[in-house]
């Protein structure tokens, strides 16, 4: 069993993530399962997505300290999801900080912060530098291929990114196929 | 080959495979995509409506079933409360064409005003229940919900929770098992409710159901596996639970999963007691599982202790995990408790929901808060994206108890503090849901209240469902629009007017309009959600004249907005272009991004 967390804040794409990798493995033949945040909480809630890859899963959700690998499109996100992860587990973790609105009235959050305690933590930590790829992509709609294309990299998702991008061409409309290609290969070639 | 389907898809086209003829319901999370997954999939020889509301879905999906037609009705478990009084009265009349209620429960809650149990309301109505554990499972056991519907002429439940729901399984999907039944109506006496009828009916459902507690314990979804004078029973996604906690502390004992909690298969539980001491029980929400095992011990005098819920050792609400149910399993079976990690976490940013940027309630909102400044007055909310308004600094929303009250619940307040100018926020879902009697209330009794109207032109909380006032279908035929303010005038508004909520001046002078009608009033704010429409031009801050103020950020609070070097700055990846921000500025700091910037 492979258990992949993918955590960000609603509207950042970590359900189209969670599908991307969970369809790759079932090419494979690998079993997959995931499980979503639907409804409300998307409204720049919290949201996860449980991608659990192999046989004999039995719990839609991943259970805490089982973890393999976590994919946090926001700092704050991963430090909040750390309790699932296994003591071995990696965290791939994106810089591009969410401010919560209410941080413009009183300022609470500081995304520094968040990356230095994650370096502190047991867990390896391996911070993707989204604010320059989304910059030079010109959007942040590109982050979920890059967190992606990162943690294939490492070989943490069943996937490699030479099948992460046959995907974009079978999963994305035409127009958004470069622009994601480019952040892919971006991630993948640091 | 196998598909990667959610929990909801795979119940759709579970019911098109049992040879559904006929779908209606109501959109609410988590059973939404249910009925959506077979509007887009369907046969031609399936109907499928998106109806106005539970009960309408429930009665129309009835009158097929009396012609023989297999239907599927769908809702949350809330919808179910709306659509109770066609269900009460139907399981005494009975169906012909088999009927399945898909009602979804939401245990937490995660996006409900309650944790009700739907299984308590079978147990209430009398309708027999099926409780998939898995996506996998669901999909096969609507085909057998339909069989037992058709075998005693009894509509069924069938209820998953929000963890199969929108859960995603690969599912193989074979073809269909029948064709939809062509209807035909056979006129007969038993079609027509009276209290002699009802009387015998009474009887004939109690006998069923005694006879389906032996039935039901041969079903193949009830299973016991393993030993253990120690054992374990669970019902629905606790079963998943427990059966993964089970493999992650090496527990090894009887489990006994219950996929029909009611009628509930006795003899099946007789099996599981006459080897076992105790059982513990898993099961979300209410303790049915718990008290039919204590009951049937009573009734057949067997000294077993039954622990769960009603003895403290399981917590009574929200949802079930497999971490909780390990710890529990390793706490009963004297096991090793797992281990884990401890870190001191710092403090986290809290992420309520907000309404979207450029979402027109925010404007709807803000033109009704500016006019009322300074007035006691009262803003009724109700169910929907607008829900949403309450969080500051909107803070627009007062009250929320269901769908349609923020109509009548303000017209309460209006006769106990007759000095508050009374208002309700309603949706053009939930206007047709249950608003309309609210407002037809209000008119007949003469309670002055302005009823403000969010016309988004979609059912948006949900995922943007068609209703009533959108002209097309949930099947995308085009529709019979119905005009809401000629429902409004019709039902004797006395006052009504249509007005955009992003030409703020005129907003804010119609609601002081409308506010000092003598009557009952109506606006209707009309604009699109933005999941309907294409951004404008994002808008931005120019530096040299932002003062910082924050007034852009304290009076409507868009998530667009941030603040750093004391200037106000907006994200254009964000930014949808309604320019409200622009309305507020004191100083036209925020203006139109130009091509080049």
């Amino acid at each position: 069993m492979n258990n992949i967390l993918l955590a960000g804040v609603g509207g950042q794409g970590t359900v189209l993530a969670s599908k991307l990798i969970a369809k790759c493995a079932l090419a494979h033949g690998t079993p997959a399962h995931t499980a979503e945040t639907i409804g409300m909480a998307q409204r720049g809630g919290c949201v996860v997505s449980h991608v659990r890859l192999g046989e004999n899963c039995f719990s839609p959700l991943i259970p805490l300290g089982q973890a393999h690998t976590l994919i946090a499109f926001e700092p704050a996100e991963a430090v909040r999801c750390l309790p699932y992860l296994r003591e071995d587990g990696n965290v791939i973790v994106s810089n591009t900080a969410v401010k919560p609105v209410t941080d413009a009235l009183k300022p609470s959050y500081d995304a520094e912060a968040m990356l230095r305690f994650l370096q502190s933590t047991p867990y390896r930590v391996h911070v993707v530098d989204g604010v320059n790829i989304c910059c030079e992509c010109k959007t942040t709609k590109v982050l979920n291929i890059a967190l992606l294309g990162a943690a294939a990299k490492l070989g943490l998702i069943g996937v490699s990114a030479a099948e992460l991008e046959a995907i974009i061409d079978t999963e994305m409309k035409e127009k958004f196929r470069e622009m994601n290609k480019k952040a892919l290969r971006m991630a993948v070639n640091v | 080959m196998k598909k990667l389907l959610m929990g909801n898809e795979a119940i759709g086209f579970g019911a098109i495979r049992a040879g559904v003829g006929l779908v209606t319901g109501y959109p609410g999370t988590p059973s939404t995509e249910v009925l959506e997954t077979i509007a887009e999939n369907k046969p031609d020889d399936v109907y499928c409506e998106w109806s106005v509301n539970e009960k309408s879905a429930l009665e129309v999906a009835a009158g097929a079933s009396y012609s023989g037609v297999r239907t599927l009705v769908t809702m949350k478990q809330v919808g179910l409360n709306v659509a109770s009084d066609p269900l009460m009265s139907l399981e005494y009349i009975g169906i012909k064409g088999g009927m399945v209620i898909l009602v979804a429960d939401d245990p937490g809650p995660i996006s409900s005003q309650t944790e009700q149990d739907t299984r308590r309301f079978c147990e209430f109505s009398k309708l027999p229940c099926f409780d998939p554990s898995s996506p996998e499972e669901a999909y096969l056991m609507i085909a057998d919900a339909y069989e037992l519907s058709e075998k005693y002429a009894t509509p069924v439940i069938f209820r998953p929770t929000t963890r199969i729901c929108h859960a995603c399984a690969p599912i193989e999907l074979t073809e269909r098992i029948c064709e939809p039944a062509k209807g035909e109506f056979v006129k007969n006496p038993q079609w027509v409710i009276f209290p002699r009828l009802s009387f015998a009916a009474h009887k004939r459902i109690e006998e069923r159901n005694a006879l389906l507690r032996h039935e039901n314990s041969s079903y193949s979804g009830n299973t016991i596996i393993g030993s253990g004078r120690k054992a374990i029973a669970a019902g629905g996604v606790s079963y998943a639970y427990v059966r993964e906690a089970m493999e992650l502390a090496g527990a090894d004992t009887a489990l006994m999963k219950v996929s029909t909690p009611y009628p509930f298969p006795e003899d099946k539980a007789l099996e599981l007691l006459s080897g076992a001491d105790e059982v513990l029980v898993f099961e979300e929400l209410e303790c049915v599982i718990e008290k039919e095992l204590i009951y049937i011990c009573g009734k057949h005098g067997l000294k077993k202790t039954i622990h769960g819920k009603l003895d403290g050792t399981l917590p009574i609400a929200g949802e079930y995990s497999v971490s909780l149910a390990e710890k529990a399993i390793c706490a009963y079976l004297g096991l090793k408790a797992p281990e884990s990690v401890q870190l001191q976490m710092p403090a986290l940013p809290m992420r309520p929901p907000v309404l979207c940027a450029g979402c027109p309630h925010r404007a709807s909102f803000f033109a009704v808060k500016e006019a009322m400044k300074g007035k006691k007055s009262f803003f009724g909310g109700d169910i929907g994206c607008y829900t949403l308004g309450n969080a500051m600094p909107l803070d627009m929303v007062d009250t929320c108890l269901c769908m349609g009250a923020g109509i009548t619940v303000a017209q309460g307040i209006k006769r106990a503090c007759p000095d508050t100018y009374c208002f309700s926020f309603t949706g053009d879902s939930t206007f047709f849901h249950t608003g309309m009697p609210g407002i037809a209330n209000a008119v007949y009794n003469g309670t002055k209240l302005t009823a403000v109207i969010l016309d988004n032109s979609t059912t948006a909380m949900t995922g943007h469902q068609p209703n009533p006032s959108t002209g097309f279908t949930a099947t995308h035929e085009v529709a019979e629009r119905i005009n809401i303010e000629k429902v409004l005038e019709g039902l004797g508004v006395g006052m009504i007017r249509i007005v955009d909520p992003f030409r703020l001046n005129e907003a804010i002078m119609t609601v002081r309009e409308c506010a000092e009608y003598p009557g009952v009033s109506a606006i209707i704010f009309r604009a699109p959600c933005i999941a309907l429409v294409k951004p404008k031009k994002p808008y931005r801050v120019a530096a040299n004249k932002c003062i910082g103020c924050k007034k852009c950020i304290t009076a409507i609070g868009c998530p667009a907005i941030s603040f750093g070097n004391k200037k106000a700055c907006v994200d254009s990846a964000l930014c949808f272009g309604c320019g409200l921000c622009a309305d507020v500025c004191p100083v036209g700091a925020l203006s139109v991004r130009k091509e080049n910037d």
